[in-house]
């Protein structure tokens, strides 16, 4: 049969994925490599995005060096529905969005897995830069060996089952003994770079965003005004106009256009009004934030938390309080005041190594 | 188990096939010792010429077409786009006839010329999967430049009616091309008693090399070249020929011309056994145009509820090579136009299987996969709830 143990590995044709394919394949384990066909990116040849064409090339050889079979699924429907949708639509309420966990939570592991069980597969192996620890309420997420690496803080919303199907042999690895790996092996990918951070973008995102919305102006909910957006201070007072609103972000400074004796960032942003909200430094500095779509890996916990909590995914963290407070919904409190609170970016908590849950920020407390 | 550990059997003839040990035997000497530029006037040349001369002999006796008429290519592709390109050329506009199931070859070089002016009509099949030739007639028009219709359908096996269209169409001086790369080899082809003007097969559909291919040209038909900068093939494509696969396509078709008659018997014994055997052991099973006029390889079958990719994936893990129907450049599945267009339902479409056995595939390969197909389907009816079926967009 061939149903007896059988692992897929999702393949992007990048390093990491083929060396967690090819160690698998090594430790003989039965293994099934799959590539996920998720943007058409009909004439862009980027080496380096990991649903390119080339790319899958590049898996498919792997397999071969590994003696895998490999299979391409395509996958781009729903893939533009959970990912690149959500994603247009963020920018577009004034948020500034985290696709790769959604792509990771609902692509990755929700949606590959439903497929390769279909022909048997019972786990999804990928090379993310993250463990999986057993321990006493059932299987934990914790942050990689390599912390340089960690990857940790885009998968706080898998489940505990959806651990239990997973595999990531890179945790307990550094980049550089994976790329030595890849060169004892001779991969034909052990030379190659990081993938880009948002796969399905070739150019700048803000004009990806309004090719979307010129080629489908009815496919989102939130009305984008591609007007100039009116400037304003703390007080409201108007003190210019730049560009449509969607083209900033929290905690930005450059590209405003503003003369002001000390450096003026971008405080928030008001998508219904067309207003941006510009501030000075200690104006984006905020005690806590509000956040929504809670969620836990392990069983709920009952009141409040203590944990490290990282609000973006290059962030140190900081102690904090959460206080969840019903239908999803969360505040947290920090131990000392942290600048630029992002709409759109995920809060991820943290004990120790281990990952907690985390949340979607909707703003500042 | 180790999937890749198991010696794979392969039912996927339509897509390519195995070289035939005559056929390799014919070009060993011409990717070894033997070298040459069929336009030298050397030795070496003459040598080459006089291959690439035996091998167009080979391949217009097997058609019934004398040696002149046979053009090489390097592709069916080529050789398809070359008659579209020409007629493009030559009449400047107007309109063309295709059927909705052509190979992508002609679908899309038609729909290059819609976008320069043409008028196209598609005609689609009926649910049996051949195109009425009423149908054909009733498209063509007094500006109609070309009508295409393919002999043989590359997913359902379907012989299409190209006798009787091509009669209809040299009564109006309508020149025709019919795409017989899937049933040159498979079955007696004759092209001058078809009727068509240009008649494209391609050699590794028949136990042939990749990279060599033809279109026989009715004489008094004109075929200008898809590019310049040679005058091989009597002007008629340029660049210098592939001479061991040519070689290798003339061999083909001279094994083929011997063992017609049994290649056919024992191709249509395989596929019957495996449907009687198939339709008894699992009873819900759907085979496409069963009863229609078709290749004797090839059968199509639907398994409803089942995800005929899964399946596909499950079989190749087990060791069986099929498919689904047209594979895209970068490996991955989607519903077939060619189904679409037979009236096929985007989910029925969707959980089919094309079986296409070859010269080299014994009954035994049929027992085994058989039982590797009963296996299979149940362990993914197991897994897949009638519910799991993956929703299409039309």
């Amino acid at each position: 049969m061939t149903d007896s143990n059988l692992t897929a590995v999702a393949m992007s044709g990048g390093l990491d994925s083929s060396v967690t394919a090819w160690l698998l394949a090594r430790q003989g384990v039965p293994v099934v490599g799959l590539s996920m066909l998720l943007w058409d990116h009909s004439g862009v040849e980027s080496n380096g995005r990991c649903c390119g064409a080339l790319d899958l090339g590049d898996a498919r050889r792997v397999a071969q060096q590994a003696g895998i079979p490999h299979y391409t699924l395509r996958m781009d429907r729903e893939f533009r529905e959970k990912v690149v949708d959500p994603f247009v639509e963020d920018y577009l309420a004034g948020r500034t969005p985290s696709p790769c966990v959604r792509c990771n939570t609902w692509v990755k592991f929700d949606l590959l897995l439903e497929r390769a069980r279909r022909f048997g597969a019972e786990r999804v192996a990928t090379g993310h830069y993250a463990r999986i620890v057993e321990g006493p309420d059932g299987p934990e997420l914790h942050t990689a060996v390599d912390t340089d690496k960690d990857q940790s803080y885009y998968l706080f919303e898998l489940t505990a089952e959806q651990l239990a199907a997973s595999l990531f042999p890179l945790g307990e690895m550094t980049k550089p003994q994976v790329r030595e790996l890849a060169r004892e092996a001779g991969l034909v990918v052990a030379e190659k770079g990081e993938s880009m951070e948002v796969c399905f973008v070739a150019g700048g995102v803000r004009e990806f965003v309004e090719e979307q919305v010129a080629a489908d102006p009815g496919r989102y909910t939130a009305a984008a005004s591609a007007e100039p957006a009116v400037l304003v201070d703390t007080e409201g007072r108007e003190l210019g106009s730049g560009q449509p609103y969607y083209r900033y972000t929290v905690g930005q400074r450059r590209g405003l256009g503003l003369a002001a004796p000390s450096p003026l960032y971008v405080l928030a942003i008001e998508p219904r009004e067309n207003r941006v909200v510009v501030g000075g430094e200690n104006d984006l500095l905020a005690p806590g934030l509000r956040g929504e779509r809670l969620h836990w890996i392990g069983p709920d916990p009952e009141g409040e938390v203590e944990a490290t909590v990282k609000i973006r995914s290059r962030h140190p963290g900081v102690p904090s309080r959460i206080r969840p407070s019903g239908d999803g919904r969360v505040e947290i409190d920090f131990a000392t005041p942290q600048r630029g609170i992002t709409p759109g970016q995920a809060a991820v908590f943290y004990q120790g190594t281990r990952v907690l849950g985390g949340c979607w920020i909707e703003g500042r407390l | 188990m180790d999937p890749i550990d198991l010696r794979p059997i392969y039912l996927d003839h339509n897509a390519t096939t195995p070289l035939h040990p005559r056929v390799r035997e014919a070009m060993l000497p011409w990717i070894g010792e033997l070298h040459g530029n069929p336009s030298s006037l050397h030795r070496f040349g003459q040598a080459a010429r006089n291959a690439v001369e035996e091998a167009r002999e080979k391949v217009a006796a097997l058609i019934g077409g004398r040696p002149p008429e046979v053009v090489f290519t390097a592709s069916g592709t080529e050789a398809n786009n070359a008659v579209l390109a020409h007629v493009a050329r030559q009449a400047g506009g107007g309109h063309l006839a295709i059927s909705a199931i052509e190979h992508p070859s002609i679908r899309e070089g038609a729909a290059r010329l819609e976008k320069e002016g043409w008028e196209v009509t598609r005609v689609s099949p009926g649910g049996d999967g051949v195109v009425p030739a009423a149908e054909v007639v009733r498209a063509l028009r007094p500006d109609t430049r070309l009508v295409c219709l393919m002999l043989a359908n590359n997913e359902l096996g379907t012989l299409q009616p190209v006798a009787e269209v091509a009669a209809a169409c040299r009564e109006r001086g309508i020149p025709t091309l019919c795409d017989a790369v899937q049933a040159v080899g498979k079955i007696p082809v004759d092209a001058p008693r078809l009727g068509v003007d240009y008649l494209v097969l391609g050699a590794h559909k028949f136990n042939g090399p990749l990279g060599a291919a033809a279109v026989w040209v009715r004489k008094g038909a004109e075929l200008s070249p898809l590019l310049v900068g040679g005058s091989q093939e009597r002007r008629r494509r340029a660049g210098t020929e592939n001479v061991p696969a040519i070689v290798g396509l003339g061999q083909a078709a001279a094994v083929a011309a011997e063992e017609m008659t049994e290649r056919v018997a024992a191709l249509a014994s395989l596929r019957d056994r495996f449907e009687a055997e198939l339709a008894r052991r699992m009873p819900d099973v759907l085979f496409h145009c069963q009863a229609s006029p078709r290749l004797p390889n090839t059968s199509h079958v639907a398994f409803p509820g089942l995800e005929g990719e899964a399946l596909l994936i499950r079989l190749d893990l087990a060791g069986f090579a099929v498919s689904t129907g047209s594979a895209c450049s970068s490996g991955a599945v989607e519903p077939s136009k060619t189904l679409l267009a037979a009236g096929i339902a985007p989910e029925e479409a969707l959980s089919s299987l094309r079986v296409s056995f070859g010269i080299t595939t014994g009954a035994q390969d049929v027992d085994a996969f058989l039982d590797a197909l009963e296996r299979e389907a149940e362990a993914l009816r197991r897994v897949s709830p009638g519910s799991a079926m993956r929703e299409v967009v039309a």
